[in-house]
Order: structure tokens, then C-alpha cells, then sequence
């Protein structure tokens, strides 16, 4: 089990930041992401886009800001489950939070503080009919171990890099048969991938299909054909064990939404005081929360992390006095 | 002039005339949401989501899409000729008389 002061779900800019803002009251973090990596959105869809609006930095690209923010947080040395969603919480007969991920991994602490950003990044999901009846039958949103489909027919769609990446991989003597099916004709990976695609394409070693997309699955027990709408050659039908519909990810609220909070239009109503929720003991922080005036901004959820491990060490040490302790006077005293 | 109509479809099918300001550097995908419709905007306005996928009903002269958008409609479903990301329209004096028809979602 792992123990910590505050358990950080979200591995954001606001959850990073709280480290360091906890740090300095001697409070020690740690940091559940559904993500492989931390940082969030900066990091999963916009690391090479600048950022005007972070105080003293005229720009800065958000990979490069979380590079700064794990820097900054590094001397209190927070600890990391990454790749896992954050899936239950009860409390323990000593008043703490026992959170457990969707993997079973289990954290211990008296402080959650929910830095969610826009929810978890799920694989989006195609708009078939039935596609929930072979999930796992047949279906897979992420290719986990490519020996799975050793000597299958498998059929991948998308136009990015993980849709031309996975269809080179499996052609090349893992699957018995590979056809790459995509919206339309060019596509946005890596130009030497698309070029790469195109290639066993010409030599007969996949079947490439644009302009066409993927309309229904049928089977019995498993999933045994594919509906394929072609533009010019119309409807078909592709007999294949496997579909991987590779459309990127999205962000959910995710399991957060049954654990009581208060929540209105996909957000965990918080209290401006101190951006605790209505379950104590759990704060919300960034862009997960709302309260009248909320603004969708980094910057806001620096301020609001600062506050936020104000309460929580009270609520933590309800008998010691807190004194702000400003950085140019005391430094910064590393764990 | 300063305001433009534009007419917003919604899954519904319900139409919702607006008026839409055109010197406040405001795209579609803003337009919709200040008129609180069901837009979800993920990314900001980046053309990194697919979340403000509508269709152009009306023969306007939009700028042609940009390879960001056009990555970003793969990932996006129920795409046809007329799909747009709204975040990428931006509200503009000869846009006035724009008739969008919201995208389903997922």
C-alpha cells in the first residue's frame, strides 16, 4: 500500500504544482494518472503549442512547462502511479482514503486532492451498432501485446501515426492478414510511415482501403466480419478475427463521477475558501472544478493548489499553527 | 458592420438564430458555447479535438481547411463533405446568413 499526505489524482500542471506548494508546508504528494506520462493535456495533445499566460513567461511550450513543473517539484519527491485510472475510494477506521486503481494498485492518505483536467483520456469509440457486444470478442481500442495476433486476420483503422505504426508491425510476419481501412486518402502520420503503408500496400503485403470506413461487426461468438462502406465501390464485406479501430483518445469524467461529489455540467462543485468539496477530507483543483467565476486557466489552478494544501494540512494538523514562510527567506528545504 | 446572423442546428434538430459579433476574434465553436448549445470545445479551440464537429449547411466562403483540421476530422465519426471543426471558423462579415448543423457525438 502506498502512504502519502495528499494523493494527487491527475498528474497535470495543477496536480505537479501542488507538490512543490505542499512541499513547503512539509506535506508529501503523490500522483495517480491514467496516462503513461506525466502532464496531462500539455503533455497528450498540445506538448509543442505555446502557452502566453503563465505568469513571466511571455511563451512557453506546454511540454517544456511540465518539464519545469517536474523540475520544480522534484526536490519533494513525489511518487507516481502512471498508466493506472484512479477507480474507488473508501475510508479506512482511521479516517483515511484508501483509493484503488482500476490495475489494484492501493494508496493510502487523509487528503485527495481530485486535479482531473478534463477527465480520463479513453480510446474514442466508433458509432457501431453492437460494438459493445465484441469488445474484447474480437474488438480492441489498444493493441497491448502484438503476439495476441499472431497468424490472425486483423483489420486496423485510422490515418495517424498509431494506425500506420501498428499496420507496418503486424504486417510484418506477425498477422496472417493485415487490411488498413482509413476515412480518406492521405493520411496524417510520420511521412515515412505513409510511406512505409504504402509500400506493402504495392507489394500485395497489406490491403489498404481508403476512402472507406468500418459501418458494422457481426458474428457469433467472436467477431467474424466488418461492414465496410467504400465511396466509390460501396458496401462490403471483410471477413477478419480482429478489428482495431484506432481513433485517438478523448477525456471522460470517468469513475470520480460515483463517488458523491457534487457535480454540475462535468465539474466537482467546489467552495472558493478552499476548494474542498462536499465530502471532506477531498479538494478539486484546476479544470475539474467549478464555482461562480471559474475560469479554465493554468494559472487559476496554481492559486488554487496553493490554497488548497493550506486546508489540507490543517485539516491534517488541526492543533499546529501555520505561518506563510515566504521561498526568498527559508529556500526551499528538499525531503 | 459589426454583427452577423448565423443559424446553429442542434442534435435536436432545433434551429437557434444568433447574432454573432464579428470584431471580437470569435469562432464558431465560441459562438456556441457563449449561446450555452451543447459544444463541448475539449481542446480550446486548437483544432486538437474533434468535440465542435458540425456540418456547413449553407454555401459560405470558408477558408479551405487546414491539414490540422483535416488530421483531426480521422478521429472524429459521422464525418461527411460538409464537416467542419467550428473552432476553425472564425466569424467574419461575409459569413453572415451561416447555417451549421451540429455533429452527433462520440
Amino acid at each position: 500500500m502506498i502512504q502519502t499526505d495528499i494523493l494527487i489524482i491527475g498528474a497535470g500542471p495543477c496536480g505537479l504544482f501542488t507538490v512543490f506548494e505542499a512541499g513547503l508546508l512539509k506535506l508529501r504528494c503523490h500522483l495517480i494518472d491514467a496516462l503513461p506520462q506525466p502532464g496531462g493535456q500539455c503533455s497528450e495533445i498540445y506538448p509543442k503549442k505555446p502557452i502566453y499566460d503563465i505568469p513571466a513567461y511571455p511563451s512557453i511550450l506546454a511540454g517544456d512547462l511540465v518539464d519545469q513543473l517536474m523540475e520544480q517539484a522534484e526536490p519533494f519527491k513525489p511518487g507516481f502511479t502512471l498508466g493506472e485510472r484512479a477507480e474507488m475510494i473508501e475510508k479506512d477506521e482511521e479516517d483515511q482514503f484508501i483509493l484503488t486503481t482500476n490495475r489494484g494498485t492501493k494508496h493510502r492518505a487523509p487528503i485527495i486532492a481530485i486535479a482531473g483536467g478534463l477527465g480520463c483520456f479513453e480510446p474514442r469509440k466508433p458509432p457501431v451498432e453492437n460494438l459493445a457486444n465484441f469488445e474484447d470478442k474480437g474488438v480492441e481500442y489498444i493493441i497491448k501485446d502484438p503476439e495476441f495476433y499472431r497468424d490472425k486476420r486483423v483489420v486496423v483503422s485510422g490515418g495517424g501515426d498509431s494506425a500506420l505504426d501498428w499496420t507496418i508491425f503486424l504486417a510484418e510476419g506477425v498477422a496472417s492478414e493485415v487490411t488498413l481501412v482509413h476515412r480518406r486518402e492521405g493520411f496524417r502520420g510520420h511521412l515515412d510511415s505513409v510511406q512505409k503503408v504504402m509500400n506493402l500496400a504495392e507489394e500485395g503485403k497489406i490491403r489498404l482501403l481508403t476512402n472507406a470506413e468500418v459501418m458494422g461487426v457481426d458474428g457469433d461468438d467472436h467477431l467474424q466480419t466488418l461492414k465496410v462502406n467504400h465511396k466509390q465501390e460501396g458496401e462490403m464485406t471483410l471477413e477478419t478475427d480482429h478489428w482495431v479501430p484506432l481513433f485517438g483518445l478523448s477525456p471522460k469524467l470517468g469513475p470520480i463521477a460515483d463517488w458523491n461529489l457534487n457535480i454540475s455540467k462535468n465539474a466537482v462543485e467546489v467552495d472558493t475558501f478552499d476548494y474542498s468539496t462536499n465530502v471532506p477530507g477531498i479538494y478539486a483543483i484546476g479544470d475539474i472544478n467549478t464555482y461562480p467565476g471559474k475560469l479554465k486557466l493554468i494559472l487559476c489552478g496554481f492559486h488554487e493548489a496553493t490554497l488548497m494544501v493550506q486546508s489540507a494540512f490543517r485539516r491534517i494538523y488541526p492543533d499546529k499553527n501555520l505561518v506563510l514562510k515566504y521561498t526568498t527567506v527559508n529556500g526551499v528545504n528538499a525531503f | 458592420m459589426s454583427i452577423i446572423k448565423v443559424t446553429v442546428i442542434d442534435r435536436e434538430g432545433t434551429p437557434h438564430e444568433l447574432d454573432a459579433p464579428t470584431d471580437m476574434g470569435m469562432n464558431m465553436m465560441e459562438l456556441c458555447r457563449s449561446a450555452e448549445l451543447p459544444v463541448e470545445g475539449t481542446c480550446g479551440g486548437m483544432a486538437m479535438c474533434a468535440s465542435c464537429h458540425l456540418y456547413v449547411r449553407s454555401g459560405h466562403p470558408i477558408p479551405e481547411k487546414s491539414d490540422d483540421e483535416e488530421d483531426m476530422l480521422d478521429e472524429a465519426f459521422h464525418v461527411t463533405d460538409e464537416s467542419r471543426l467550428g473552432c476553425q471558423i472564425h466569424l467574419a462579415d461575409d459569413l453572415d446568413g451561416l447555417t451549421v448543423h451540429l455533429a452527433p457525438v462520440g
